[in-house]
């Protein structure tokens, strides 16, 4: 198992070489290529992936992200709660931030409906109790999931301390609008979240949310590059993430 | 031995033959399940583990309370647990049998269930605890089938039973341990985050199990005229007696320190279960249930008189095991989920597959338990006659 990852990620290495020759890494205000440092275990640490959300722009009753992310990840569309999926949603602003929340909330985000998404924790619980390394965190800080080797033991959403994990309760093919071939669809039987769009920044391409905001609320970037954007805007900003006490260190931080 | 299951009377035949049709119902349900999903449960995304990892739980300690005997006997030679120790290693046995099928059943991908062993994980609970779980249900059956081939073929136990015994006592407190710890080290899921969670659970499998022993010993002692001094009971009912007792200041424990200091996160899980939160109260009337029953119970087993009634003992034993059975069986699990962490109320409640293919699991090892109890019980007929 470990050899095939080793061996997708100097596939996808080689792949970049060639899509940098189409000078497409320049795409980004931060000037990493997103491909490279995210297929290179060697280089450890020298590239830790991160989104700043800036709430004061995010518009409420916009889902074209939600929309976004969903189709390209063959998120299933179920009207029973209880079977639904959720890669990125929103919730009220309290219930993110619970420990933040007092008796007089500014107006501003007393009531406005926040956008949450997996953390990518830098100590994720989630990735601690798999049992089966199914859940893992890549060197460049993304935790992803082999869909492959998930038992199902939902071991890792009772870890999860901002419920950002779904398991696939039934089968879900038929509940997919419109199939996206170039991404997989999920047996059911298996968990599964939000990767920071792992196979669109391969091809050099940004996640899908922060392509089709129009508002340019989220903003993706290197959080271990000082001159990046994403930290130039914490440098600039008072920031806050999610429950910090629980040092799982998030990075996604808010701008409230 | 095993031929000694294979012969009985009617009424023996006919239990089986329940039994069989329970596990058939369950077998049938789980298909179900296994073609639909899960989905067909009552569990979602907000309670993403229900009665299955509830029922392996407690059952779990049910298992480790085999060590309640084992110590008595083994440790400080105390002869009137002679009879019954083996009985208490049998209920062990099946006990983690239900436990391991529990977890089967559960598993959303239950094909990959070796990959927990191909793909090894040192830092999840989880994969310890299958190591646990597996080594106990081998230690028990071999010295509980050992030390009663011995007593078939009336000689003294071959002496390297001796060191496994020994090494069943620490086990025993292992696999519960560790099955708390698949709860008590999960950030943000405040009613398991507390480091009491292992020792009450130890207590509360110590009152349990022999709780539930102590019913067995006397059914057997009205069905099949089971001979067993009173003192091993009586003593029995102390264990149960002082375990619940300890379990019981446990809980009030969580209560001081989730209320004194009034930090909403310890509170809420407790609120939820024991009065409701956000409207929302299925819990309530089976957590005031199992503390009435509890605390009724350690009355009536404080005193003595009482206590040495047999059929004021049996009503003791059951109001207990039924009490704990709640406690950890359905609260302790269901509660740990509320409020989600998206601060939300959701409530669950078992789908009807479910509840069968829970029987189904309990009828196995009922069977189980049957078929190992009526070796047990002829060879030592045997032995005395
Ligand atoms: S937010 Fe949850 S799922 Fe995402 S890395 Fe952190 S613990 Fe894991
Ligand atoms: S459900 Fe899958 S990803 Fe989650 S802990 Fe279990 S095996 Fe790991």
């Amino acid at each position: 198992m470990n050899n095939r990852r080793n061996f997708l990620k100097k596939l996808s290495a080689i792949s970049v070489l060639g899509a940098s020759s189409f000078s497409l890494l320049n795409k980004f205000s931060d000037n990493t290529s997103l491909a490279a440092v995210t297929s290179s275990s060697s280089e450890k640490n020298k590239v830790r992936w991160g989104m700043v959300v800036d709430m004061r722009k995010c518009k409420d009753d916009c889902e074209l992200c939600i929309d976004a992310c969903h189709q390209v990840h063959n998120v299933p569309d179920f009207e029973n709660p209880k079977d639904q999926i959720k890669w990125i949603k929103k919730a009220p602003y309290p219930n993110l931030f619970p420990s933040k929340n007092h008796q007089y909330p500014s107006e501003n985000v007393k009531s406005k409906p926040f956008l949450t998404f997996c953390n990518h924790c830098e100590h994720p619980p989630c990735v601690r109790v798999c049992p089966t390394k199914a859940t893992f965190k890549k060197p460049d800080g993304i935790v992803e999931m082999d869909f492959h080797r998930c038992i199902g033991c939902r071991f890792c959403m009772a870890a999860c301390p901002y419920g950002e994990r779904s398991f696939n309760w039934r089968d879900s093919r038929s509940a997919i609008p419109n199939i996206d071939r170039s991404y997989p669809t999920r047996q059911r039987g298996v968990v599964e979240k939000c990767n920071f769009c792992s196979e669109r920044l391969a091809k050099n391409q940004k996640p899908a949310c922060v392509e089709v905001c129009p508002e340019k609320v989220l903003t993706f970037g290197n959080l271990n590059d000082p001159n990046s954007e994403i930290r130039e805007i914490l440098k600039s900003n008072q920031a806050s993430v999610r429950k910090p006490e629980l040092g799982a260190k998030p990075s996604v931080f808010y701008i409230l | 031995m095993i031929e000694k299951a294979w012969s009985g009377n009617r009424n023996y035949w006919l239990w089986i033959l329940f039994l069989l049709v329970l596990i058939s119902i369950g077998i049938y349900c789980y298909s179900l399940q296994f073609e639909y999903g899960l989905g067909i449960t009552g569990m979602s995304n907000d309670v993403s583990w229900g009665v299955y990892i509830a029922q392996f739980t407690f059952f779990v300690g049910v298992a480790a309370s085999a060590v309640m005997l084992v110590i008595p006997y083994y440790l400080h030679d105390y002869k009137a647990f002679g009879k019954i120790v083996v009985l208490g290693e049998f209920l062990a046995v099946s006990a983690v049998l239900m436990c391991l099928l529990f977890i089967l059943a559960d598993m959303g991908m239950p094909m990959r269930v070796l990959y927990v062993i191909i793909h090894p994980t040192p830092n999840s609970m989880l994969f310890w605890d299958m190591l646990v779980l597996n080594g106990y249900l081998v230690l028990n059956m071999t010295c509980g089938w050992v030390a009663l081939d011995a007593e078939k073929k009336r000689t003294a136990p071959p002496k390297w039973i001796k060191p496994l015994i020994y090494l069943s006592i620490p086990w025993a407190v292992s696999i519960h341990t560790v099955t708390a710890f698949l709860y008590a080290g999960l950030p943000s899921r405040h009613l398991w985050l507390t480091a009491i969670l292992a020792p009450r659970f130890l207590a509360s499998a110590f009152a349990s199990g022999p709780a539930l022993l102590i019913i067995l010993i006397l059914l057997l002692k009205k069905l099949v005229q089971f001979e067993i001094a009173n003192e091993a009971i009586q003593k029995l009912a102390t264990i149960v007696l002082y375990a619940s007792i300890i379990n019981f200041f446990f809980l009030g424990l969580e209560f001081f320190t989730a209320f004194y200091s009034n930090i909403p996160g310890h509170m809420h899980g407790l609120v939820y279960l024991y009065a409701g939160l956000q409207g929302q109260h299925a819990l309530i009337i089976w957590m005031w249930t199992s503390l009435v029953l509890g605390l009724g119970a350690i009355v009536l087993l404080l005193i003595p008189d009482l206590k040495r009634e047999e059929n004021i003992l049996l009503i003791s034993s059951v109001a207990i095991f039924f009490s704990l059975w709640i406690d950890k069986g359905i609260g302790m699990v269901l509660g740990g989920f509320v409020p989600t962490p998206l601060e939300t109320v959701t409530e669950y409640s078992p789908s009807a597959v479910e509840i069968f293919i829970t029987l189904g699991i309990w009828a196995v090892g009922i069977l189980t338990l049957t078929l190992l109890y009526k070796i047990a019980l002829s060879v030592q007929k045997e032995a005395a006659a």
